[in-house]
């Protein structure tokens, strides 16, 4: 039996919602028969056509909230709407920055638990799956008590399908008054150059690691990006090194990718590593060490130099 | 400046991971260590509480009445600490631990409130901004800079796209990133000043938490089912011979990558 009413925390930026608040929509589309989205900022009228083509029927739209982080006054506006009568049996939060504190802020509104790091649900909703210990093991876990059941769901668990329908009713959903906890103030905003596709967009994801050498050395891994017209990713040891942004990173702190193509060069394959990159289609592996566990996912691995091979790739690829 | 800095205990992460066979969750019952996200926040609190008066109380909620994590964090210089540890918590999920550690945090009067992001065994990453709801706290999460000016907190906190610049008034939860600081070494001197700092253990009825709230009851939810992973299987492996950039190009145009 699938769930009444299943709710999506819909992230819309100017161009467009996410694709992680497309993947759970699509998703609840299927443990659900009624699908709505809860919205906030500039732009959600602008884009509410799209929330419905991927399958809400009503968006509660929070509006915008200001120079202050939405975890307050967004989590403050569903308590609302669940104090009012209007609840869901399930929310489905994306895992990200805003999302992570809508979720903490909510549940202890709603004393609520959460099932956190989602990356499967049955098709009653009723039951979430999780992996742990570097992806090596699967569990199951279920809410014992009421909901709404709050579930924090990862990147690319889901495929997002729209599913054809039509534009939804917009209610608005103003956040009620939030005292103290709501005094932060967003005063500057910096966008890091990025060109190319995005990280967990791509096709294709050349990713380095400590094994370049040095910060410069990762020209090498953009530029051979960029020639397969794919993204530039990085392991956590060069982002903690302040090599490369941290929107770069791939793994468990940091983006969950599933390329068709993912180029690792100069990355160990530590667990936390290889549980965002390994549901990637097909895993290229360039390391000097012939024993480092990052072969042990590779469907190619070529035990060399990166700088030797990825230069000598580069070149190749100009001159074809 | 009173800084509280929550630490979490955690089974060696480099060992490999148990799950406990009857209740399914994460097997604690050997010895535990500082979880090294932890040590970013210890290092910046160290740096922010700097001036006279000024002190870091760390905060753990931990089985066995382990301190061995604690005595760390004690020995790059933390003052003291108050280490929650009751037989009734195992089994407790992120919200009873959130109100666990706000409870116990309440105690030493905080102005500023620093956790990791997340951690590395649990890592559900939502016990920052449940610790501040439940103190009726601001929070600023994902912060890889902080700075104190007079009654405020200015943090750049990571977004997608980049970073925002993010203040809010004192006291406040603010959650750290491992590119906030390089945490330091303790020495040996920290060590061994670190033996005779003071541990303030308390139980949850000490705190006025509900029995109710925590353990595996409290946590309202149950792992249903636990099952092994298929492994990927590994391809080929070739050693270069110069060749490599042949066989990555030859592998791009089976797929049609290029
Ligand atoms: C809680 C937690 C969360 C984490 N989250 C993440 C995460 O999200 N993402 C992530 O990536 N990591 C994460 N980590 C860190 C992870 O454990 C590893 O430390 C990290 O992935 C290592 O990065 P690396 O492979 O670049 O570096 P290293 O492990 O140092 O590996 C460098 C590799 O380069 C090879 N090499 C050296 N020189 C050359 C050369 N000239 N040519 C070819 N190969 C060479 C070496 O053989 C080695 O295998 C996390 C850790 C913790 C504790
Ligand atoms: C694999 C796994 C999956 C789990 N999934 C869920 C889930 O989906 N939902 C759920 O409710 N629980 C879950 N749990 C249980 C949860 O991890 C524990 O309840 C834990 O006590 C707190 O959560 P966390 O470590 O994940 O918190 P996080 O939010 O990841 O922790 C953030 C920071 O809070 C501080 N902190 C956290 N715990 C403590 C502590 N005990 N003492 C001091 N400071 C602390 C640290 O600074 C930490 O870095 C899971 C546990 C495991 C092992």
């Amino acid at each position: 039996m699938a769930l009444d009413n299943v709710w999506v925390l819909a992230e819309v930026t100017e161009s467009g919602p996410t694709s992680l608040s497309l993947e759970l929509l699509t998703e609840a589309r299927k443990i659900g028969s009624k699908v709505a989205a809860v919205s906030w900022g500039a732009h959600t009228a602008e884009h509410a056509a799209m929330l419905g083509e991927y399958g809400a029927s009503k968006v509660y739209d929070v509006g915008d909230v200001g120079e202050t982080l939405p975890g307050v006054p967004v989590a403050g506006a569903i308590a609302a709407l669940v104090a009012g009568g209007d609840r869901p049996d399930a929310l489905l939060i994306p895992a990200s920055y805003d999302g992570r504190d809508v979720a903490g802020r909510l549940s202890v509104k709603l004393d609520r638990p959460v099932l956190t790091n989602v990356v499967g649900l049955s098709d009653d909703g009723q039951s979430t799956q999780h992996t742990l210990f570097g992806g090596t093991t699967a569990l199951s876990a279920r809410f014992t008590g009421d909901g709404p059941f709050l579930y924090v769901v990862r990147a690319k668990s889901f495929a997002a399908e729209p599913g054809g329908g039509a534009s939804p009713e917009v209610v608005s959903a103003p956040a009620p008054e939030a005292g103290p906890a709501g005094a932060t103030k967003v005063s500057a905003r910096h966008v890091e150059e990025r060109s190319g596709p995005k990280l967990d967009e791509a096709p294709v994801i050349v990713s380095g690691g400590r094994g370049l050498g040095s910060a410069d050395k990762y020209e090498m891994i953009e530029e051979l990006a960029n020639l397969l017209h794919g993204a530039a990713g990085a392991s956590r040891a060069i982002v903690d090194a302040g090599w490369v942004p941290y929107a770069r990173q791939v793994g468990q702190t940091g983006k969950t990718v599933k390329p068709n193509v993912y180029i690792a060069c100069g990355i160990s394959g530590a667990t936390q590593h290889l549980v965002g990159m390994k549901g990637s289609k097909n895993i290229v592996a360039i390391n000097k060490d012939q024993d480092a566990p990052i072969f042990s996912v590779a469907d190619l691995g070529i035990v060399g130099d990166v700088h030797k091979v990825v230069p000598a790739l580069i070149e190749k690829l100009k001159s074809r | 400046m009173n800084v509280v800095v929550c630490v979490k205990q955690i089974p060696d992460p480099a060992a490999p991971g148990a799950l406990d066979p009857n209740t399914h969750t994460l097997d604690r019952s050997g010895k535990l260590i500082l979880d090294d996200s932890d040590a970013y926040g210890v290092e910046m609190g160290l740096q922010l509480a700097a001036g006279d008066g000024d002190e870091v109380i760390l905060v753990s909620m931990a089985p066995n009445g382990e301190t061995s994590g604690l005595r760390t964090a004690l020995a790059m210089g933390a003052a003291k600490a108050i280490l929650v540890s009751d037989d009734a918590l195992a089994g407790t999920d992120a919200l009873g631990t959130a109100k666990v550690l706000a409870a116990a945090i309440k105690r030493a009067e905080p102005d500023l409130v620093l956790t990791a992001t997340e951690s590395t065994d649990g890592y559900t990453g939502t016990i920052p901004a449940q610790v501040a709801e439940l103190l009726g706290l601001p929070s600023i999460t994902f912060a890889k800079k902080i700075a104190v000016d007079g009654g405020s907190v200015k943090v750049e906190r990571q977004t997608e796209a980049g970073y925002d610049e993010v203040e809010c008034p004192l006291p406040a939860v603010v959650s750290v990133t491992a590119g906030v600081v390089e945490p330091r070494y303790p020495s040996f001197k920290g060590i061994m000043a670190a033996k005779s700092k003071p541990v303030d253990v308390l139980s949850v009825s000490d705190l006025g938490v509900g029995a109710d709230q925590v353990g595996a009851s409290g946590a309202r939810q149950e792992i249903t089912d636990v099952s092994k992973v298929e492994e990927r299987a590994g391809g080929e492996i070739v050693v270069d011979e110069g060749d490599g950039a042949d066989r990555v190009l030859a592998f791009l145009e089976e797929l049609k990558v290029i």
